[in-house]
């Protein structure tokens, strides 16, 4: 138990840390990194709470495709980030105002929550991963594929959609280019491109 | 007090959330920051729920989860691909410059 409690706080701690990196870092590269380290310390605490499948879709979907999309994206474009840090300062004292407004209004909900046992709240520690014959990883296959199989295929069809969106704005025909294109060239025959010219002897061309 | 309730969880979530919500205020000029913005508050979201759904013994919360990153996924993809289309078109990234539309 003591274990868990130190890893908790642990994972909790450098997530927050890097989450405000994240917003703060002056290099767009750096945030990215930061983000990728908190995209794994939320994984150990998906660990910590038993959703090991989650955990790992999260480290599979998020480190390994989300945040190297990023990256790339930061490091292709040729942007001046320096001067997009110009109003940082400007809007720090309304960003801070908003963000403690709102930390307190979520602190005000778990508060309530915990004042208000009657409604379902809290009692005691969070059940750890389970220990019993089915894994979280099999449970879950057996929901998405019964009860919630149309919503599955649906999100599959989100992530189709978004494949195609993306490649088609950023599919673009450049002119001016020479390429090879074979549908042409399988299609050429010889009597369209052979000309035979039957000279008579004697004479010229 | 020494062991980890569903508090802690949620107070960690709404952490991060804020930091999202705060970086979407700071960082007003850069859309990449923006969009990372966006991801961290998914993120707390998941936590939420996963923390919910542990609690309560209940696994339609992870999966709802599980629908929340596909959603978040996807929005990460079209957003950059807009975003490097805008680049291409425009040169800069600016948010202030983003006004053809005349929004």
């Amino acid at each position: 138990m003591i274990l868990q409690t130190l890893a908790f706080y642990l994972f909790a701690c450098i997530a927050v840390a890097s989450g405000v990196m994240v917003i703060a870092a002056r290099n767009p590269v750096h945030s990215v990194l930061f983000l990728i380290l908190a995209f794994f310390n939320s994984a150990g605490l998906f660990v910590l709470m038993g959703a090991e499948f989650l955990a790992m879709l999260l480290v599979v979907v998020y480190v390994g495709a989300v945040a190297v999309l990023f990256l790339f994206v930061v490091m292709m474009l040729d942007i001046d980030f320096i001067r997009l840090r110009e109003g940082f300062m400007r809007y720090l004292p309304v960003g801070a105002m908003i963000g403690l407004v709102l930390l307190a209004e979520l602190a005000v909900v778990i508060g309530g929550y915990f004042m208000a046992p009657e409604f379902g709240g809290p009692d005691g520690a969070m059940p750890g991963p389970t220990v019993g014959a089915i894994t979280n990883t099999e449970a879950i296959g057996r929901l998405i594929y019964t009860d919630y199989v149309y919503i599955f295929q649906a999100a599959g069809l989100v992530l189709l959609v978004a494949m195609v969106g993306a490649i088609v704005l950023t599919a673009r025909r450049r002119t001016g280019v020479k390429r090879q294109r074979a549908a042409d060239q399988n299609a050429r025959r010889p009597e369209d491109s052979v000309e035979i010219v039957k000279i008579p002897t004697g004479s010229g061309v | 007090m020494i062991s980890v309730g569903l508090g802690h969880y949620l107070t960690v979530a709404a952490i991060l959330f804020t930091l999202g919500l705060l970086g979407i205020f700071l960082n007003r000029k850069n859309v990449i920051v923006i969009l990372m913005s966006i991801e961290l508050m998914l993120l707390a979201v998941n936590i939420n729920m996963v923390a919910f759904s542990a609690h309560m013994n209940d696994l339609t919360g992870q999966i709802f989860a599980m629908f929340v990153l596909t959603v978040a996924a996807a929005e990460a993809a079209i957003g950059l691909a807009i975003l490097v289309v805008y680049h291409r078109n425009r040169g800069s990234i600016e948010v202030e410059d983003i006004n053809m539309m005349k929004g």
